[in-house]
């Protein structure tokens, strides 16, 4: 935890606030994420943009990151290009499939209001 | 036929080697109309057909005969129908394996087998791949080439009546879609229809990802008694709207999350999900928790199918050499660090792509997100492509040799060894791709092909080949 931050804030993780599962096609890797409480949709909509998915992740993904919105779900869909050292079949990493790549999603720092 | 109103269609497996016991409990007890058992993953194919080059009887899936002698009894009491794609990479020699394993457990069995998503002689080595656009015969040398069919290569199958449907290649929803539009009577160009039956065959795919399974987070998500995890079934409706649930007193949960993180998952455009049957949208499907692990589902949007089918090409990709070795207790991350940078120095020259992880450290995710710590433990991993399997080997014996070559304490030494396929996509024009219908069954030595463009009174009959010569449809294109 940071103290950093101004006082009415707290930085926290995304797990704290969402849930997500990752799914792969090929060296793609796609990044489906779910706020556990209504309220937090837009919160997650504000900072958690392809941009800062991109630079979250960027020891991971070699490409483009693509987001889609989906308010409905409660959801954020995040399609990752280059995310699996070359994919499934001949990567030699050890999660080929990228399967684990959703913590590494919820490991991402968020601000939000200290007071819950 | 009368149309059915609704129609429960389980799902008793999700990948290749999935639980069998889950699929046993919802034959016996689910009150299925079908049974549907999705055993292909995008590799699947070509590793099969690697077995069936070493064997042409062989090809299919190996778990075939494990699945079949817990579940065609049940089948034969319950009077459901089983729809699968452990056909694998010989749709006939499964079909033949079913009859074999029926005619053992005194049952008499009827077998439809729907062959042509085998393209491999269909398949032009310049057409270019969707993941780089380079040819597809610049990837080396082919295995196997196999297009995604869609529901309609399996109604003439389940038109026949046949107790069990086996195919190779198929749209993983398509398997769930083709009953659906056999038994209420859609037609093939009602996008609407196909939509919704299609993000229904989509939620089931994956048996146990429905119900709780690939979910729990202790604390956070709980899930209870993954252990004896129940696979998922669906009521439909002839409208194309349904409600999920699993037989009482099984483990797991259907709730709308487990159902959203499913709706999503590996779908990478929720507005346009293209199948062979349809393309659908997800964006506006609206699901609803009627309690007791019931969730219903409607909404989903479709247009118009395709022209192309997606073509699943396998390739040889040389070996892949592992090795691990595991260091504890004091400075244990420094030690396999010097491991891995000594074993780094040995290989690099011969074998560029290997690769260095430190289990406990980065393995997994590729960084620590720069929270650099000391865990009591550290397994190191050494991996590496070599384009022979003496190449690749090198890395695991680099590894065993720190044992009197290393940093100290080093422990629990193992090597690997695997043969790589690798895939990539193209596409392919659905009117090039001809299917067909093999028909078997436990009573009669003849066997009737039924091409699917034929009206389905005009059928062939053949000889049943010897099951010793190689089936007839291997590695030949369609006729």
């Amino acid at each position: 935890m940071s103290t950093e931050s101004a006082p009415s804030r707290s930085v926290r993780t995304l797990h704290d606030i969402a849930h997500c599962r990752a799914g792969d096609k090929g060296d793609t890797s796609i990044l489906s994420l779910f706020v556990y409480r209504e309220e937090d949709f837009e919160l997650v909509v504000e900072q958690v943009t392809a941009g800062a998915v991109t630079a979250h992740l960027k020891d991971t993904v070699r490409g483009e990151v693509t987001r889609h919105v989906l308010p409905q779900l409660g959801a954020l869909q995040f399609v990752c290009a280059h995310a699996l050292a070359g994919g499934v079949t001949t990567s030699t990493a050890l999660d080929t499939h990228g399967k684990a790549l959703s913590f590494a999603l919820l490991a991402m720092p968020i601000e939000s209001k200290a007071a819950r | 036929m009368t149309p059915q109103k609704t129609i429960r269609i389980g799902c008793g497996a999700g990948f290749q080697g999935d639980r069998i016991d889950p699929a046993v409990i919802l034959a016996a007890q689910g009150k299925l109309d079908w049974l549907v058992l999705e055993c292909l993953a995008e590799r699947t194919v070509a590793m099969a057909q690697l077995r069936r080059l070493a064997d042409s009887d062989q090809g299919y899936d190996p778990l075939l005969r494990s699945r079949m002698q817990a579940l065609l009894p049940l089948l034969k009491r319950n009077g459901f129908r089983l729809v699968s794609n452990l056909g694998a990479a010989n749709p006939v020699g499964a079909g033949r394996e079913v009859i074999a394993m029926a005619r053992a457990l005194e049952l008499p069995m009827t077998v439809a087998v729907v062959t042509g998503d085998d393209v491999l002689g269909l398949l032009d080595p310049d057409t270019p791949t969707l993941e780089t656009g380079r040819a597809v015969g610049d990837y080396g040398a082919l295995i196997s080439a196999n297009a995604y069919l869609g529901a309609d290569a399996i109604l003439p199958a389940l038109a026949s009546g046949a107790e069990v449907i086996i195919t190779g290649r198929v749209a993983d929803p398509s398997l769930f879609l083709a009953p659906m539009m056999h038994a209420f009577g859609w037609p093939i160009d009602d996008p609407a229809l196909l939509a919704r039956g299609t993000v229904i065959g989509h939620l089931l795919e994956c048996a146990g990802q429905l119900t709780g399974g690939y979910f729990a987070d202790p604390g956070k998500k709980d899930v209870r008694d993954l252990a004896h995890l129940g696979f998922p079934f669906c009521d439909v409706e002839s409208t194309g709207h349904g409600t999920f649930g699993k037989v009482a007193g099984t483990g797991g949960m259907i709730t709308l999350r487990t159902v959203k993180e499913q709706l999503l998952y590996e779908v990478n455009d929720p507005r346009a999900y293209v199948t062979p049957d349809v393309v659908a949208d997800f964006s506006g499907v609206v699901l609803t928790d009627h309690g007791d692990d019931r969730v219903h589902v409607a909404g989903a949007t479709g247009s118009v199918r395709t022209d192309t089918l997606k073509v699943s090409v396998g390739y040889r990709a040389g070996y892949l050499g592992e090795g691990e070795i595991s260091y504890a207790g004091p400075n244990a991350r420094a030690r396999a660090e010097l491991a891995g940078a000594i074993v780094h120095e040995r290989l690099h020259h011969d074998l560029p792509d290997v690769r260095i992880d430190l289990i406990g450290i980065d393995s997994t995710h590729r960084t620590d997100f720069g929270h650099p710590h000391d865990p009591y433990e550290v397994r190191l991993r050494v991996a590496a492509s070599g384009s022979t399997r003496e190449r690749a080997e090198r890395v695991g014996l680099e590894v065993e040799a720190l044992y009197t070559n290393g940093p100290a304490g080093g422990g629990g030494a193992r090597k690997f060894i695997s043969e790589r396929v690798g895939i990539v996509s193209t596409l392919m024009p659905r009117d090039l791709v001809e299917t067909a219908v093999v028909h078997l069954s436990t009573e009669t030595t003849t066997t009737m092909a039924t091409a699917s463009e034929m009206p389905a009174a005009v059928e062939d009959i053949v000889e049943v080949p010897d099951p010793r010569t190689p089936p007839m449809l291997h590695g030949a294109p369609p006729p």
